[in-house]
């Protein structure tokens, strides 16, 4: 259903902490296992074994040289598909196969309709569209709409594969509608940012930038060293009536 | 209708069953949830309740299906046809196989079983296989710890009983600062993950001291990208500025140390150097209440740490603390002399050492946990210093690791920050004594078990393993003069050595689970000449057999003779015991299992359960009853259960005794692999709060650690600053004692063996034109090779590059994608380039292991990690050139044998336009055995 | 952007199939073509023919051609579906067109009608394909004013091409049409120039800095791609032509496509001997449908995703 909702009821999405994502992958492979399985069956392979392996992944993980020399800084960079709120990526849909439920904000596609048009891959501008080449038909985060609603799951499971599986605490998944909501105070209080907000696609998953760094200054105040009885000598001899006259203490 | 959302089933269950089991895509040893649908593995996460990953998961973890899917999985043991390396199979029965094996393995046992080299990899089975060879009789086996990181463990345990691996952790919950040394992955893959995340949220400053900036790096607060190989002048000048601004801990010193015991100054005797010690044997401290030598244990003296003084056979001593002080408030641990050879300014050593004292001194944590030390003081209190370490192989890996993992120890333990709140925490069943007491077996002759464990730790000359000329007595040279405490053995030797008949040849070689003709061997062309090299008179080869047991298509199989097919880590028992490495945290001592959560549909059988048939089918004492029936006819999982060690301790520590209810020691309880998996195929013994703290002196932790048979008697870890087995070694080499080295060895021995650590620049140099060190990083999604054959993770990376950092690769003119040649004083290799900012000018790096064989694998002839990957392993010479008398030593650790991967020196140079196409070398492509069929399409 | 022969064979195909059948519309309704049975299942069926090979090859791109049917229903918002509406309503005018022309008129009336609403319909098709492309923000050389206009000029001029060698080969005279054609292909030539101009010269401001947020840390490169082989995405939308290659491509599109059926266009006008006027009209349809099929390419292989700069970084 191509229109967007005018509103949706949540805004479900992640936030991505730039500041302590090592570039594990794990949240790339835990996707790619449940969705493999899962509402997006099957996530295929292209010579898997072979020369040119490639397949649909719904989530990648970039890495990223930021800046130059001293101050330059690595950083890595989870990417799966934001949820925007004004997607053309939904809008461009011939088939409506693409759409974003107005319950929660997920955008999904429906693998019993969609084309393979690929056309909603051109509108994404952040490469979140995965086309499934054995299968045909587009294939895109869903959030894991399968998991967390999934009434079979103990409720701390009902999260999307890769935020359970992410090993540093840098995803987190919730309402970034409901501004109480604990993924709506982290970024504010980080000061989340949008991708690309200049495209106008409203993405609701937030990024949370790199801490500054604490190499330039120190957090220790320079103190000097306790005064020695003797001022003279060695270093050596100095440290000897230091230590001498602390252990008679 | 065609504008309503789709209903889409949202609570599909994701199994029809789920079982808990032990992952195995690499060491670490997470707790996994195996989803299984239609009695295939539909999908795996991390078990919440597991002490190592609380529920998360990691990359290789997750991608677990696939490699148990893998189309390189190996289907039917396999009998070599053709020549070694061409490839060629026959597939036989397992009668067959075990038939084979065990005719070839009695008559070396009858005849000497030391002709018998078993050597295995990355298995967790080493309890078994240790005992397998002893009871074989053969000391010529270890597994891959001497060219893993033995200077890490061994520095450890002869320091303070304990060590960095995964015997110990930072006390993440209290520590204030971090330092992380020389770590891209480590065995604690997902705890440090975990922890990591939390520091920062905390705001923990953390701080990676790596020449590498990915991955921990990465988030750090603060990456210091020192040159390779040169930690230990790093380390000895914030010893050095901590020890100028006094900010050390002397307290804590004479408490835990062996700071203030007297070593005997008596130049050219056969003592000297050695602690000065009463009629009782017992070390002696200046007092200075009484101003005489007493006994340095005491409780009720005031030991002197500083000056000199006459013992009572009027000859001077001075406490070992003396020496250490000197040596690092030298001019040679300057921060500005360090700075030149470091790479980092002066300015920040002293930073960081202020640092760390602020955070030791001034940020203690006080825990209102009262407890007693062995002296029976009860403290109100448990006070620690917060600063914690971590290291791994960047600093273990070059020839100077042991001494600089023990300077790293000194700086954590002149802190006051070794198991206290905030510091680094021993792991059960660590602390053990400094050293661990077992010292390594001799063989005894045909057909004897050795009498004891074939690894130990050697304190005295007369505990090496070396004939009356000082020749070595194993394979690999442990324990022989080439590397005296090489207390993991030197797997990366072990066909050099055999090849060559030096010191001896082997009959038999017997490895399990390491990729020894590829990635975990150096001078990778010399290696595959030595596999298949032929006496020419007998036109036998001189290794004349190889048995070797692995799961998959490795580029080993090719050059073993049998080949016996593992099951997959989903389809076997397994076992991570308190006698082997168990996954305990500094809390809770726990072990845990891998129960089978699938059935094998193809040929293959557990290894460890082959193993003990062999061991029954030659009858090793152990493996058989009195009747010479099969001890363990249930295999693996029957072993694990009633193995007894020692009478009441056995494999697993919890739910012993007939009920049950047993810990650490009871008899074998038939039930216990069900009560394991019915707790999650783990067992977590949550040590009291009392026994959380300082364990080195806790009388209640010690007491119940010697109850469950972890150490054998409740007495206090005493740090060993000033190291004196080392000293003996030293004075042997000075012409003292019985056993003494060949005068070959006696310069190097004088000069290594140093008992108080020290700083020497790493063995392969290589020439001047090769300024650059070239060193590896794991990635973090894959497994040395056993990433390769997955075909989701090797999407991630099939193919490496060597990184170059931006401004100096263009002033060689490289550019981003350019090949390259990467030369060593023994080889070239090409490569692609990849320009970076985050590594230190003068190192160049890739990643590990990915560069594979053609038709290794499984993989097609094309695949990029044959045709674009590259292994740096071709370069790394396995023997350093030649010395006085034209002998070669190994490239590892004088002191432990551990392999030196990280001083390679390489020079760069872009190649030419017609050679920018593939990777060099590349070899005859390997030819496939045949393999399983991927069983199932249910998961793609 | 990876060049689809589907597509551009679609839009080629197709495009001069709707040109011609505006031409034939407006000459039948106007008066400058014949309303002719012979002429009229030729030239309707050549259109046709070209437009309904231009629909269905573009369902080769599709990854599931049998649901191609579905792409009918969301005219609401997507330019994919409108122009496939419009694609599939075209087929009633031009039936009514060509049926009147064949079999003569079933009602009074039908043949103008046909023409009256054909023309209408397949210039709405021609400017919902061109909307495809240009409705999307994400990538910079589409999303320009002057794309649709180009499509249905270039549908136009293409057309053009083919009418004039239709009337010729029935022996119908064409100077109108050449004319005609020639304008549009005249306009075509300078519309193509100021997008090409315009694309040159628009401002590359979707950032690596500003696309990962990271910008205030100093300049964004890429270290270790998310995969080492080329994924989907860079498969799809990471196609990129040297830049040299794609001047000389230009040149050669421009001469085939504008300047030789212009100058056909120009040497018909002067009326030489009919055989010759084949001759043109035939190497004119040659060059033109080369010179389409290289602009299509272009357009695509010129065409930058704002996706790269993640993959790597710069500007797109
Ligand atoms: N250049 C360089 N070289 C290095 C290192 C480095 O840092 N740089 N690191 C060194 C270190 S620390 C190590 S530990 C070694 C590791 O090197 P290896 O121990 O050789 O590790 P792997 O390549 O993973 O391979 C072990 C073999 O085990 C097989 N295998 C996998 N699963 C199973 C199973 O379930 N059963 C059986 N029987 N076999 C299985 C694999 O197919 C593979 O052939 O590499 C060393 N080599
Ligand atoms: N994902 C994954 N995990 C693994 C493994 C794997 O293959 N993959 N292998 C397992 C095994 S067998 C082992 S032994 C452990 C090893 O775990 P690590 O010790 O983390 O292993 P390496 O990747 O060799 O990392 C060595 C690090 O030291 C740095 N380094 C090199 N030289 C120096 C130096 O001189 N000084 C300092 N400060 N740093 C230096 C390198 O840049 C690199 O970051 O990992 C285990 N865990
Ligand atoms: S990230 Fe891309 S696919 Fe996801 S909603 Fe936004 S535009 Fe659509
Ligand atoms: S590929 Fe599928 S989801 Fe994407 S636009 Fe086409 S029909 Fe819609
Ligand atoms: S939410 Fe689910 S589908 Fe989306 S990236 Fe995470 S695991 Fe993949
Ligand atoms: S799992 Fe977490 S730490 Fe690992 S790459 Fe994904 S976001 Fe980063
Ligand atoms: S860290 Fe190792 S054991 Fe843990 S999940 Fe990952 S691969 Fe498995
Ligand atoms: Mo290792």
């Amino acid at each position: 259903m191509t229109s967007l909702p005018e509103t949706t009821g949540k805004k479900l999405g992640l936030v991505i902490d730039l500041d302590t994502c090592v570039g594990c992958q794990a949240c790339a492979t835990s996707c790619k296992e449940w969705n493999a399985g899962g509402y997006s069956a099957p996530l295929t392979d292209q010579d898997a074994h072979g020369g040119d392996p490639h397949g649909a992944w719904l989530n990648r993980v970039h890495s990223y040289d930021v800046g130059d020399g001293p101050k330059s800084r690595t950083v890595h960079f989870p990417r799966s598909c934001l949820h925007c709120e004004t997607p053309a990526c939904v809008t461009v849909c011939p088939t409506g196969a693409s759409y974003k439920r107005a319950s929660d904000g997920i955008v999904l596609v429906n693998p019993d309709t969609c084309i393979g048009c690929k056309l909603c891959s051109w509108a994404c501008p952040y490469g979140a569209r995965e086309y499934d080449y054995a299968d045909g038909v587009m294939k895109k985060c869903t959030l894991c709409v399968d998991r967390i609603y999934n009434e079979s799951f103990a409720l701390e499971d009902r999260v999307p594969a890769c935020v359970r599986a992410c090993p540093t605490g840098a995803r987190h998944f919730g309402d970034l509608g409901d501004p109480s909501s604990a993924v709506s105070q982290l970024v504010q209080e980080r000061e989340g940012f949008d991708l690309l907000p200049e495209m106008g696609y409203k993405p609701v998953n937030k990024y949370l930038p790199p801490r500054p760094r604490r190499d330039q200054t120190s957090e220790a105040p320079a103190h000097a060293a306790e005064q020695p009885t003797v001022n003279s000598g060695s270093l050596a001899d100095r440290f000897f009536v230091w230590a001498d006259n602390t252990l008679a203490r | 209708m065609l504008n309503q959302e789709p209903d889409i089933a949202l609570s599909e269950p994701s199994a029809d069953e789920i079982k808990t089991t032990t992952c195995y895509m690499c060491a670490c040893r997470c707790g996994i949830r195996v989803h299984l649908k239609d009695g295939s593995v539909r999908y795996i996460d991390g078990n919440r309740d597991h002490p190592v990953n609380r529920g998360v998961i990691c990359g290789k973890g997750a991608a677990g299906i696939m490699t148990h899917m893998s189309p390189s999985r190996l289907r039917a043991p396999l009998k070599r046809i053709g020549p070694r390396g061409s490839g060629e199979y026959a597939e036989i029965s397992w009668d067959e196989a075990l038939e084979t094996a065990t005719g070839w393995l009695k008559g070396v046992r009858e005849r000497d079983p030391t002709k018998l080299a078993f050597f295995t990899g990355r298995d967790q089975s080493q309890a078994l296989t240790g005992w397998f060879a002893q009871q074989y009789g053969t000391p010529n086996f270890a597994a891959h710890g001497g060219f893993c990181s033995v200077n890490m463990a061994a520095a450890g345990l002869y320091t303070f009983g304990g060590s960095f691996w995964e015997f110990g952790e930072p006390d993440w919950e209290h520590t204030k600062y971090f330092m992380l040394f020389g770590v891209a992955e480590d065995h604690a893959s997902n705890p440090l993950k975990i922890e990591l995340g939390k520091l920062k949220a905390k705001g923990v400053k953390v701080v990676a001291v790596n020449p590498i900036r990915t991955g921990y790096g990465a988030i750090a607060d603060e990456w210091i990208g020192i040159r390779p190989g040169t930690d230990g002048l790093f380390v000895g000048a914030l010893i050095h500025e901590l020890m100028r601004t006094q900010k050390i801990d002397l307290e804590y010193l004479v408490r835990f140390t062996n700071a203030h015991w007297l070593v005997i100054d008596a130049p050219g005797a056969a003592d000297d150097g050695l602690f000065a010690r009463d009629e009782a044997g017992k070390p002696l401290a200046f007092d200075k209440n009484t101003g005489t030598p007493a006994d340095a244990s005491r409780i009720d003296i005031a030991p002197a740490l500083t000056g000199s003084f006459q013992l009572s056979d009027g000859r001077n001593a001075k406490p070992g603390f003396v020496a250490i002080a000197e040596r690092f408030l030298s001019d040679q641990y300057d921060p500005e002399t360090v700075a030149v050879t470091t790479a980092i300014p002066a300015e920040t050593i002293r930073r960081i050492a202020r640092e760390l004292a602020h955070a030791a001194f001034e940020q203690t944590i006080t825990l209102d946990i009262p407890w007693t030390d062995t002296a029976g003081r009860r403290h109100e209190k448990t006070v620690g210093r917060p600063v914690s370490m971590h290291a791994m192989r960047g600093i273990s890996a070059h020839a100077n690791g042991f001494q600089t993992c023990r300077m790293l120890h000194l700086l954590q333990i002149v802190l006051g920050s070794i198991d206290c709140p905030g510091g680094f925490r021993y792991k059960a069943p660590f602390p053990r004594p400094t050293p661990p007491p077992n010292r390594p077996a001799r063989a005894t002759g045909p057909c004897q078990p050795l009498k004891g464990a074939p690894l130990g730790f050697p304190q005295v000359p007369e505990d090496l393993l070396v004939e009356p000329d000082g020749a070595a007595q194993r394979i690999d040279k442990a324990y022989s003069w080439d590397a005296p405490i090489a207390a993991h053995g030197l797997m990366h030797m072990v066909i050099t050595n055999a090849a060559t008949a030096d010191p001896y040849p082997v009959d038999v070689l017997f490895m399990y689970m390491a990729n020894m003709s590829w990635n975990s061997s150096m001078n990778i062309p010399a290696v595959l000449k030595h596999l298949t090299a032929k006496d020419e008179t007998t036109g036998e080869y001189v290794i004349p057999k190889i048995i070797y047991s692995d799961a998959y298509s490795s580029e080993m199989i090719a050059y073993a003779d049998l080949i016996l097919p593992d099951t997959t880590y989903l389809e076997r028992w397994d076992c991570i015991s308190f006698l082997d490495r168990p996954i305990s945290g500094a809390d809770g001592p726990a072990d845990a299992i891998r129960q089978p959560v699938v059935t094998p549909d193809r040929d293959v059988r557990p290894f460890q359960s082959v193993l003990i048939d062999l061991g029954a089918r030659l009858g090793l004492p152990g493996f058989v009853t009195d009747t010479g029936a099969p001890r363990y006819p249930g295999g693996y999982a029957d072993y694990i259960v009633n193995h007894e060690r020692s009478p009441g301790i056995g494999s697993l520590a919890g739910f012993r005794g007939a009920d049950g209810a047993s810990y650490g020691r009871g008899a074998p309880n038939a039930k216990q692999l069900e009560a394991y998996i019915a707790g999650g195929c783990f067992h977590e013994h949550r040590l009291a709060p009392d026994q959380r703290y300082y364990k080195h002196a806790n009388k209640s932790y010690l007491e119940w650690s010697k109850d469950v048979g972890f150490i054998g008697a409740a007495t206090p870890v005493t740090f060993q600053l000033y190291l004196e087995p080392l000293q003996k070694f030293r004075l042997s080499a000075r012409g003292h004692g019985a056993i003494q080295p060949p005068a070959s060895h006696r310069p190097r021995i004088e000069k290594y063996f140093d008992p108080i650590p020290f700083w020497y620049p790493p063995f392969d140099g290589g020439a001047d034109e090769h300024r650059f060190s070239a060193i590896t990083q794991r990635p973090m999604h894959m497994y040395h090779s056993w990433g390769t054959h997955n075909g989701w993770l090797r999407q991630i990376t099939a193919e490496n590059r060597l990184y170059i950092n931006r401004a100096r690769a263009k002033t060689l003119g490289i550019a981003d994608d350019d090949w390259v040649w990467i030369k060593s004083a023994i080889g070239r290799v090409k490569g692609r380039a990849r320009l970076m900012e985050g590594v230190n000018p003068d190192t160049v790096w890739t990643w590990n292991a990915i560069g594979r064989r053609t038709g290794a694998a499984a993989l097609a002839n094309d695949a990029p990690e044959s045709t674009r990957g590259f292994l740096l392993n071709h370069l790394i010479t396995e023997l350093l050139p030649e010395r006085e008398g034209g002998y070669r030593f190994s490239n590892s650790d004088p002191i432990t044998g551990q392999a030196a991967w990280y001083d390679l020196r390489v020079s760069i140079e872009k190649a030419k336009p017609d050679e920018a196409n593939e990777s060099f070398p590349q070899f005859v492509p390997l030819h496939a055995p045949p393999l399983a069929e991927i069983k199932s399409e249910a998961v793609p | 952007m990876h060049p689809a022969y589907s597509v551009i064979v679609f839009t080629t195909a197709s495009g001069a199939g709707y040109g011609l059948l505006v031409w034939i519309a407006a000459g039948v309704a106007f008066g400058f073509a014949p309303r002719d049975a012979a002429f009229g299942f030729v030239g309707m069926g050549v259109a046709l023919a070209m437009i309904t090979t231009g629909l269905l090859t573009s369902t080769l791109h599709l990854g599931r051609p049998e649901r191609a049917w579905r792409a009918f229903s969301q005219w609401r918002t997507s330019w994919l579906s409108r122009e496939g509406v419009a694609a599939v309503v075209t087929y009633i005018p031009a039936g009514l067109l060509g049926l009147g022309l064949v079999f003569g008129e079933f009602a009074p009336g039908q043949i103008v009608l046909g023409a009256a609403l054909s023309a209408p319909c397949a210039l709405i098709t021609l400017w919902c394909t061109g909307m495809i492309y240009a409705s999307l923000p994400t990538i910079r050389a589409w999303h320009q004013p002057l794309v649709a206009p180009l499509y249905v000029v270039l549908g136009l001029a293409t057309g053009g091409v083919l009418m004039t060698g239709l009337l010729l080969s029935f022996g119908h005279d064409a100077h109108w049409i050449a004319a005609g054609g020639g304008a549009a292909m005249l306009l075509g030539a300078i519309l193509k120039r100021l997008y090409w101009t315009a694309i040159d010269t628009a401002k590359k401001t979707y950032t690596a800095e500003a696309a990962t947020g990271l910008g205030h840390l100093g300049t964004v490169r890429p270290l270790d791609p998310p995969h080492t082989q080329p994924n989907f995405v860079m498969r799809e939308i990471g196609y990129q032509v040297a830049r040299r290659h794609a001047e000389k491509l230009r040149s050669t599109a421009a001469m085939l496509l504008f300047l030789l059926p212009l100058a056909a266009a120009l040497l018909l006008l002067i009326n030489p001997p009919h055989a010759l006027q084949l001759i043109i009209a035939a190497l004119a349809t040659a060059s033109m449908i080369a010179g389409v099929l290289m602009e299509r390419w272009l357009f695509f292989a010129e065409a930058e995703h704002v996706v790269v700069v993640y993959y790597r970084g710069g500007s797109a």
